[in-house]
């Protein structure tokens, strides 16, 4: 049974694992080949997950579920590696993005700091593993793996403005793991096990005592989940680490706030969906709540912004607050359309945070602040003269197409694809079957709304001070290796708008297969001694 | 022992969380690190407590496993401890650097004025 191709499963984590540690023994000078090995490692890895996303897409429904048993111990005493539909898509999109930021560090950034490419590639390994790991503990070694690296990137390129941001990064951090520790211990405490399909087949089972201990194994598993997710009120940390890191590290961070979103999106369809017994639902208002105060909160941090990189971060509140309120509605439709959301707002925040170091080379620093407060004070500078027949030069036409590309992104405006992806969710809510449609989609649909507008509104504000209201008319310098991977980006965003039909097929049988658990036990845990089911060796 | 462990835990964990809140690196890296062990005992505890039992099985075949002690619990806090301890290292690290840089060990960077 066992082919070469079963192997392609560990390639994510071991292949950077070992270019990583390779890259540690070549002097720091020889950064041209170190830069030839993170890339060839990352195409690797970006072909390598295609590869596995064609493959699971290919299997047939019911059994999606691929595992890799690492040193061969059968599923709930070995720990395994599980790979389906959602786990194979957070990795084609973590390598997407590690090439994009890869290439574009490439440009400056990989020589303002020592180990560069080492810390990035082992932050490639981290995310991998926490996608990829089927046991809870695992998952807690792979996040501390993504989060040192992400220490190590935040503090990249030096600066007090970075190292007081990371104080704080870290410190939040270190607290969230702490936090995660005593869940998983909890929760190993009530089941007996560390699996995460073991975990889920035993919750029915349990006595009502039990219950309500792992309730709260759950509820602090989760706060440590928002926590990197960046729900509010524990999100006040993110928009200025995210601004305070360099843009390459700031792109790949993108996808790091997403990490959380991706472990509460699978344990909680995992284990309290409809058939969890008395724990069915638990948490699904929380979620929802906090959630729309995320939104709430992205929206006004977002309208405030006085900086670009402030505005991107805030817009990653934004993203995560409608992606947790999303889950919370605990509605396999608007689920699947979220899914959709998180692949375009993560490529267009990814694309955003690249473009602004950019565009901030042609900027005069205040020219933020300047149009917040003229707005603020109704003032309007009329004493600029008509610039007839200025003509704008490549660069700058470039790179202000690419601004608006990111604006109807993350606004969610047509023709991109981060409108299909609010249309769809919206559309999904509004969707009762004749019953009708709750309070509570109202206000998330509200919210979404006026989140898009608010973006919107500060994109707009922001570019037409940095592209059309310039003081000077110097063209900055921009190469080409820098500029590619945010056109990049925003092409596959358009892809994916081209391609929406097959891309939200897709997504919906993520969401077919999440919520049939059963799917996913059973795929795990195949392997288990036969005669005994998974629910009756609990102790 | 349930009672100490107990105490231990809470004495560690209510130190720990009033020091994290504390304004000076220092304090926070002891916060910090008095909730790791915190944690470290709680992950200990999970695997219920048992005076004098052998976390290893010597008979597979013919054994009651309510004789011994779990030995899970015992390998999650042997890499609890190692992370928590290269963490606090680095975050050590970190703030050596923030004191550099702004000749202060406030948190923020600045004394409050």
């Amino acid at each position: 049974m066992p082919s070469l191709l079963d192997h392609l499963i560990i390639i994510p984590i071991v292949l950077p694992l070992m270019a990583g540690a390779a890259m540690l023994l070549m002097a720091e000078r020889s950064r041209r080949l170190k830069a030839g090995i993170g890339i060839a490692s990352v195409v690797c890895l970006l072909v390598v997950s295609i590869l596995l996303l064609l493959q699971v897409d290919t299997m047939p429904a019911g059994s999606s579920v691929r595992t890799y048993r690492l040193g061969d111990w059968p599923a709930p005493f070995g720990i395994v590696l599980v790979l389906d539909r959602l786990s194979a898509l957070m990795l084609v999109l973590a390598s997407v993005l590690g090439l994009a930021s890869l290439l574009y560090s490439l440009a400056r950034w990989h020589r303002a700091g020592p180990r560069f490419h080492t810390i990035f590639q082992l932050q490639l390994m981290g995310l991998n593993g926490a996608f990829l790991t089927g046991d809870l503990f695992n998952l807690f070694v792979f996040f501390e793996i993504l989060l040192a690296a992400s220490y190590a990137l935040v503090l990249h390129g030096d600066g007090s403005a970075r190292v007081k941001a990371g104080l704080a990064y870290i410190a939040i951090n270190l607290t969230a793991s702490l936090l995660f520790l005593i869940g998983v211990s909890l929760a190993y405490g009530v089941t007996g096990t560390l699996n995460m399909a073991d975990l889920a087949s035993r919750i029915p089972t349990l006595s009502p005592d039990d219950a309500g201990l792992l309730a709260a194994a759950a509820a602090i598993l989760g706060t440590a989940f928002l926590m990197k997710a960046g729900m509010w009120p524990l999100n006040f940390w993110l928009p200025t680490t995210y601004a305070a890191a360099s843009a390459p590290a700031a792109a790949l961070f993108a996808i790091m706030s997403k990490v959380g979103i991706y472990v509460v999106l699978r344990l909680w369809l995992l284990m309290f969906d409809t058939d969890a017994g008395p724990l069915a639902g638990f948490g699904a208002n929380g979620l929802l709540i906090g959630g729309m105060l995320t939104i709430a909160f992205g929206t006004v941090g977002v309208l405030a912004s006085q900086s670009l990189p402030r505005l991107a971060g805030c817009s990653v509140l934004v993203s995560s607050g409608t992606l947790i309120a999303a889950i919370g509605t605990g509605n396999g439709a608007v689920i699947g359309s979220a899914l959709f959301y998180l692949v375009s707002s993560t490529l267009g925040i990814a694309a955003f945070f690249l473009l602004v170091e950019l565009v901030q080379r042609l900027r005069d620093p205040g020219a933020d602040v300047l149009s917040v407060t003229m707005e603020a004070y109704g003032e309007t500078d009329d004493d600029l003269e008509a610039e007839v027949g200025v003509a704008i030069p490549a660069t700058v036409a470039i790179l202000g197409g690419s601004f608006v590309a990111c604006a109807l992104l993350l606004a969610g405006l047509p023709p991109l694809s981060g409108f299909l992806a609010k249309f769809g969710m919206m559309a999904a809510m509004l969707k009762t079957d004749g019953n009708g449609v709750s309070a509570s989609s109202w206000t998330l649909i509200a919210l979404l709304t006026i989140s898009g507008l608010a973006t919107l509104i500060a994109m707009t504000r922001s570019g037409i001070t940095s592209f059309w209201a310039r003081m000077d008319d110097s063209v900055p310098r921009v190469r080409v290796i820098e500029m590619a991977p945010v056109l990049g980006l925003l092409l596959l965003c358009l892809g994916l708008t081209v391609a929406g039909g097959p891309a939200m097929r897709y997504m919906e049988a993520t969401t077919q297969s999440l919520r049939a658990s059963q799917e996913y036990v059973g795929g795990v845990l195949s392997g288990h001694p036969s005669g005994t089911g998974p629910g009756e060796n609990a102790r | 022992m349930e009672l100490i462990l107990a105490l231990a835990i809470g004495v560690l964990t209510g130190s720990g969380v009033w020091l994290l809140l504390r304004p000076r690196t220092f304090q926070v890296i002891i916060g910090l690190s008095l909730l790791s062990y915190a944690v470290n005992l709680f992950i200990f505890g999970m695997g219920r407590l048992r005076v004098g039992a052998a976390p290893v099985l010597e008979n597979p075949d013919a054994v009651d496993p309510s004789l011994y002690a779990d030995p899970l619990p015992q390998a999650l806090v042997l890499t609890a401890i190692v992370i928590s301890f290269a963490m606090t290292a680095l975050f050590l690290v970190v703030m050596l650097a923030s004191r550099g840089l702004s000749g202060t060990d406030h948190v923020d960077g600045r004394e409050e004025s």
